[in-house]
């Protein structure tokens, strides 16, 4: 369906992934839209690669997006970028966090972590870089850096900022509001500060 | 409306419902169903049993006690509760039971993607298969009506795409139920062969009025189209159909069993083409081919593994009509980029996991080892790869009994491992066997006190329940002590020469062992980083410390490199290491 906005949010169990998509979830229903999302749970969290789809529109069908159906990739880790990438349409946008996590085979010298994951997707796609960690630190702790992801995010999403005030009250814990405020508030002056660049080979 | 998944709306809709008693045993991807009614609806009992046998039993005296049951299961665990299930559907219920199986097509977290809504037909209850959070809910209160009007247990089928998809819901009143207070029956509820063939031929005239409901109940329903091309399909599989092909007639079946053959025909007879579209078996198709009506599936359709709409698009493709029809439309069929070699990211067990060291020990003793399921499993992988099998829950322990039957020399080499939820859920049985028929296996419990796998639910073992009330904690070594094994053991697994010893003794004993390895999991107490202090200068690159697999720890330039982030300091590569480049975390009791 074309009116149906599409986010895939990949990274590593364990890095925060389910609370980014029950964000952008949020903020698209205050947005007025019918929203589906899918998430893995189980053996998978267990320091494996894992997905959240978040498709929101006038009418959402497939809780899932297929090959080709996203319109961004929001990566928390770089080779999970990569890995996902199919998952985007042409022209779609990528916001990764500058983020290396080693996979075991990697950790263990039986595979190599690709060098070159930046320029790889710069090459094919609008790409926004983020040292997320170091920035979520900025704000106070580091375990934020899925919301300054988020928030970046969010500043190419059609929702005002109201609507994101009100997303991140309804799914963040009280004692927790603030910093996560911050957070998200960093990450959306960055995307707003550098517009996606295609990169030239 | 609220943004629920498929699990959070079943709990609410059992609340809505009614529903009193709630009982299950955890599993991917149902578990979140018993969790959130612990959670939200104190009005409900909740409980977790020691398997899902004892749930559905534990269900089935409830619904007889007069309360409305709802039993939450994944897909295997109804082989589990199989043997109740069957006769439950002669008996029927008095107050509305519905069991909830879960079904994870693609194997997400599951050893098999067997498809239940054969158990629905094989037992002869009635099916309902859910679109999504919103069907799921208003589904589960029609499931409880039908089960008290039609006096039988009734199924609800999901799969991870509904169980773990949100959509939104719209939350509702609770009905209250007629009190249906307990009576005596003795015709109905005692299953001698007398009685039990009175309640097969009743359980055979509610099949009958069960099929004139599925006809005519709304769940199963027409969305008229181009009619050209004509779907059958059910559960999520209707979500993917409608966004490939918004255009086609579809016929929706909710309640998909008793099969609605007239519903079916009606609908064949005003479509050209006939497809039926269903994840994994052909469990419609045959039914409609039975009826004798011309459709294709599973001769396009993928029988394996979950459909997406994008593989739904290219199955029913290769059919010209469909091709023809959706060109018109402008459907277009996406083809499937070639996934670029990447390395693969495993789950791995976590740094500080207790699982490590009992399997860095069983691989250095190369040892068979039976295996079982959870967190451990993962003890399997390179390179711990220290686990020979993995079948279902619980059978490790039967088939170290069996091997050492078929070779006693291999008994020595042998062992059973096991976790402390999978030991109570059906490990239990097995060593009763051991010792019963004079085996000599030795079982290891990896007893981490919790169920880590499915996110730490407490079980018999932990001494607390469901909703955290304290409660007596089943006590592993008299257990096997009072089983009849003599040699029963406990070792902190993160000693790993006391748990080399541990073992050792227990195979040279002609005689069942237990050995219980015995720390909780390091994700329950949730610990600060507390990195080992390294000394890169001593190391020798020997890389002995990374057959642990601890995604803390690497040798980039074949010097040791700890992970200040990820490490908690559980010092076993400090006991790995034989060049003293790994010393002890402060504060550890490693
Ligand atoms: C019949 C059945 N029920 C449930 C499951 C899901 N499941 C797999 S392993 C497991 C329990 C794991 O707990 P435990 O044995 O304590 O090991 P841990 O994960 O804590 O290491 C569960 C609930 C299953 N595979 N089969």
């Amino acid at each position: 369906m074309r009116d149906v906005t599409g986010i895939l949010i990949a990274g590593v169990g364990g890095q925060g992934i389910i609370l980014a998509g029950k964000l952008a979830a949020q903020a698209a229903i205050l947005g007025g839209m019918d929203v589906k999302t899918s998430e893995i749970h189980g053996m998978a969290q267990r320091g494996g690669s894992v997905v959240t789809h978040v498709r929101f529109g006038p009418k959402v069908f497939a809780p899932v997006i297929d090959s080709g159906g996203a319109d961004f990739l929001l990566a928390f880790e770089k080779l999970e970028g990569l890995r996902n990438l199919k998952f985007l349409r042409p022209g779609g946008t990528v916001i990764l966090n500058d983020q290396v996590i080693e996979p075991l085979p990697v950790l263990l010298g039986k595979a190599t972590y690709p060098a070159d994951v930046v320029e790889q997707i710069g090459a094919r796609f609008p790409l926004l870089v983020i040292n997320a960690l170091a920035e979520a630190e900025g704000c106070g702790d580091t375990r934020t850096a899925n919301v300054v992801l988020l928030g970046a995010l969010a500043h190419r999403l059609p929702f005002p900022r109201s609507v994101w005030e009100e997303a991140l009250r309804a799914v963040v814990p009280a004692r927790f509001l603030e910093l996560n405020r911050r957070a998200f508030a960093r990450g959306f002056e960055i995307a707003a500060s550098k517009q996606p660049r295609l990169r030239q080979k | 409306m609220k943004l629920l998944s498929g699990n959070e709306a079943i709990a609410r809709g059992a609340w809505e419902a009614g529903v009193k008693v709630a009982t299950a045993y955890p599993g991917t991807p149902s578990t979140e169903i018993l969790e959130n009614i612990a959670r939200h609806y104190p009005e409900i009992y909740v409980e977790w049993a020691p398997n899902e046998k004892v749930a559905l039993e534990v269900g089935i005296g409830a619904s007889l006690g007069g309360a409305r049951t709802l039993v939450v299961m994944k897909h295997v665990g109804v082989n589990v509760a199989a043997d109740p299930l069957v006769t439950l559907a002669y008996t029927g219920v008095n107050a509305g039971l519905v069991l909830v199986s879960a079904d994870d097509p693609g194997m997400h977290s599951s050893q098999n993607e067997q498809d239940n809504r054969f158990y629905a037909r094989f037992a002869q209850i009635p099916l309902f298969e859910p679109a999504d959070s919103r069907e799921a809910k208003d589904f589960l209160r029609i499931a409880f009506e039908v089960s008290e009007a039609f006096d039988i247990p009734v199924m609800l089928r999901t799969s991870t795409r509904v169980a773990h998809s949100k959509s939104l819901v719209r939350e509702e009143e609770p009905v209250t139920p007629l009190k249906r207070p307990y009576q005596k029956d003795f015709a109905k509820y005692v299953m001698v062969p007398a009685n039990a063939r009175n309640r097969h031929r009743a359980l055979e005239d509610r099949r009958e009025k069960l099929r004139a409901l599925a006809e005519q109940t709304p769940v199963n329903r027409v969305d008229e189209g181009d009619r050209r091309v004509g779907i059958i399909t059910s559960g999520i599989s209707y979500c993917y159909v409608k966004e490939v092909f918004p255009w086609a007639s579809v016929l929706k079946l909710g309640l998909s069993h008793p099969f609605p053959a007239g519903l079916v025909r009606t609908f064949a007879g005003r479509v050209e083409n006939l497809f039926v579209v269903e994840e994994l078996e052909p469990f419609l198709e045959e039914q409609v081919a039975a009826a004798g009506i011309a459709v294709r599936g599973k001769d396009l359709i993928p029988r394996t593994g979950e459909l997406t709409p994008a593989v739904i698009a290219r199955a029913l493709q290769q059919d010209p009509s469909v091709a023809a029809v959706a060109r018109e439309h402008g459907t277009a069929f996406p083809t499937e980029p070639e996934d670029q070699p990447l390395p693969l990211r495993p789950p791995v067990l976590c740094p500080g996991c207790p699982h490590r060291g009992l399997f860095y020990v069983l691989n250095k003793l190369k040892l068979n080892v039976m295996g079982d399921i959870g967190c451990y499993t993962l003890g399997g992988l390179p390179p711990l790869s220290a686990m020979d099998t993995c079948i279902c829950m619980g059978a490790g322990v039967g088939m170290a009994h069996g091997m050492a039957k078929a070779d006693p020399e291999s008994a020595a080499k042998t062992v059973a491992v096991i976790g402390d939820s999978t030991f109570v859920h059906s490990g239990i049985t097995g060593l009763i066997d051991i010792v019963y028929n004079r085996g000599v296996s030795t079982v290891i419990i990896a007893d981490n006190r919790t169920t880590a796998m499915t996110g730490h639910q407490d079980h018999p073992g932990t001494g607390w329940t469901a909703r955290r009330e304290p409660t007596r904690a089943l006590d592993f070594v008299k257990l096997a002590r009072a089983i009849g094994v003599s040699r029963v053991s406990v070792v902190d697994p993160a000693d790993l020469a006391a748990t080399r010893r541990a073992i050792s003794r227990a195979l040279k004993a002609p005689a069942p062992a237990v050995v219980v390895a015995s720390r909780p999991c390091v994700l329950l107490a949730r610990p600060a980083p507390n990195p080992v202090p390294t000394d890169p200068g001593a190391c020798k690159g020997c890389k002995l410390c990374l057959g642990l697999g601890c995604p803390a720890l690497s040798l980039p330039d074949k010097r040791i490199e700890i992970n200040p982030h990820l490490c908690v300091g559980c010092g076993l590569c400090t006991q790995v290491c034989r060049h003293g480049a790994i010393g002890k975390a402060g504060g550890s009791d490693a």
